[in-house]
């Protein structure tokens, strides 16, 4: 595509031309501009509350994610006798069962996405104020969109208890309840999956200070 | 090409034929190109443009399609269990109710949102908002907002998400008891890989300017 600048200089953006551009459609306006002309959303040339907000999120998802691993996620009693079941505990109880697969996708879908994307996130967002090479801006921007693409899918243990508890209701042979964990488990993700949105990735490049490659 | 003059930019260009990056701001003059062709950010390679042949028709009719495979995955058993002669039936309704006890009610709610209601909100939005501009007629009042509402739904509606939590949850209880898979898991199997397909014809960009396009003026 042609850039509004020739290629070979640094790119220009709508930000130095004085212009405002829509996140939402690409439409650019002018500076006076508050809504979007063609879809209709509010319009600032950088998202001046982004990086509170990404923080205050990331925050509360990281709270969160405390009480998700010492709280048990499920309760099953099998036989009178009741057994707790932690997110970590039941990772290990897979894999002990030989499930190696399926142990090896909910440990990285509930410990290593989560904690990933609070590592992540915490790195984008002070690496913003640092001037960099526009090959670290790459490897920041494809760090948000691993990011972002993945956030979603830790909810799946949560989806997994929901399914086993409405599942294993056998009377007294077995049952299976929720647990408190379960519900912060997906505060957390839904916390931090707002935390990312919250994030605007055009901080990222306006400290790339490299001309185009 | 020349755009530049002494300011950066050419003063004739009308800023309806630029386009921003939604990810890196940098300016670009809005290139006409093929369909099943795409055009990447200069700078930060995001995908800019991805048009698709008769994409409209294929996104309605596939949210149309996910719809109806929404219906029979909430009204269908999804999963049969079968233990010591007992036997449980349970269905995506059974399994948003698993919550509904106390504390967890809150819980109950998020999930039936994220498996039910927010993706249907989201195809019923993108049918309300690009059926009718798919079979020739103008866009009806409010398709703006509702075009807007399905991208903010986006990554809310995690039906597929709650189909690999089946799977996993079919390896937790396999050594436990039998189990067998009823006709409303493989609708969300299904609704899984139509909604992959609807994204893939999904140009955001595109479908804003032909929206803008074809808005009856007053």
């Amino acid at each position: 595509m042609a850039n509004a600048r020739s290629a070979q200089t640094h790119p220009l953006t709508a930000r130095q031309a004085g212009l405002v551009a829509c996140r939402r459609c690409g439409r650019v306006h002018g500076p006076a501009v508050a809504t979007c002309l063609r879809c209709g959303a509010r319009l600032s040339s950088r998202d001046a509350t982004s990086l509170q907000r990404v923080w205050a999120w990331l925050l509360a998802g990281l709270v969160a994610y405390v009480p998700a691993n010492v709280y048990p996620m499920l309760e099953t009693t099998t036989l009178g006798k009741t057994s707790d079941n932690t997110l970590l505990g039941g990772v290990v109880e897979l894999f002990v069962h030989g499930s190696y697969g399926v142990a090896a996708i909910v440990f990285f879908a509930s410990i290593i996405i989560p904690i990933g994307k609070f590592v992540a996130i915490s790195y984008l967002a002070l690496a913003v104020s640092r001037v960099g090479s526009g090959a670290a801006a790459h490897t920041r921007h494809r760090t948000f969109q691993i990011v972002e693409f993945i956030g979603r899918w830790s909810m799946i243990d949560v989806f997994v208890v929901a399914i086993l508890s409405s599942l294993i209701q056998l009377g007294s042979a077995a049952s299976v309840k929720p647990g408190v964990a379960a519900l912060s488990f997906a505060l957390s993700v839904a916390f931090t999956m707002l935390s990312a949105m919250s994030f605007d990735p055009r901080l990222i490049w306006d400290a790339d200070k490299d001309p185009v490659t | 090409m020349r755009h530049e003059s002494a300011c950066g930019l050419r003063q004739d260009l009308d800023l309806a034929d630029l386009v921003a990056c939604p990810t890196c701001d940098t300016l670009h003059k809005m290139p006409e190109i093929a369909t099943q062709t795409r055009a990447r950010c200069l700078r930060c390679h995001q995908v800019l443009l991805n048009p698709r042949k008769r994409a409209l028709t294929n996104i309605v009719m596939l949210a149309v399609t996910a719809t109806v495979l929404m219906l029979a995955a909430i009204s269908f058993p999804f999963l049969t269990l079968q233990s010591h002669g007992l036997m449980r039936t349970s269905s995506v309704i059974d399994t948003i109710m698993a919550f509904s006890q106390g504390l967890m009610i809150p819980l109950s709610i998020a999930v039936a949102a994220l498996i039910v209601v927010l993706p249907l909100l989201r195809l019923i939005a993108l049918v309300y908002a690009l059926g009718p501009m798919a079979i020739g007629w103008v866009p009806v009042p409010g398709a703006m907002q509702a075009f807007r509402l399905a991208e903010t739904l986006k990554p809310w509606a995690m039906a597929e998400i709650f189909v690999v939590g089946v799977t996993v949850a079919l390896v937790k209880v396999a050594g436990l008891a039998q189990l067998t898979i009823g006709p409303a898991f493989w609708a969300f199997a299904a609704l899984v890989l139509v909604t992959v397909l609807n994204d893939n014809f999904m140009c955001r960009l595109t479908i804003w300017r032909t929206l803008e396009a074809r808005r009856p003026t007053h």
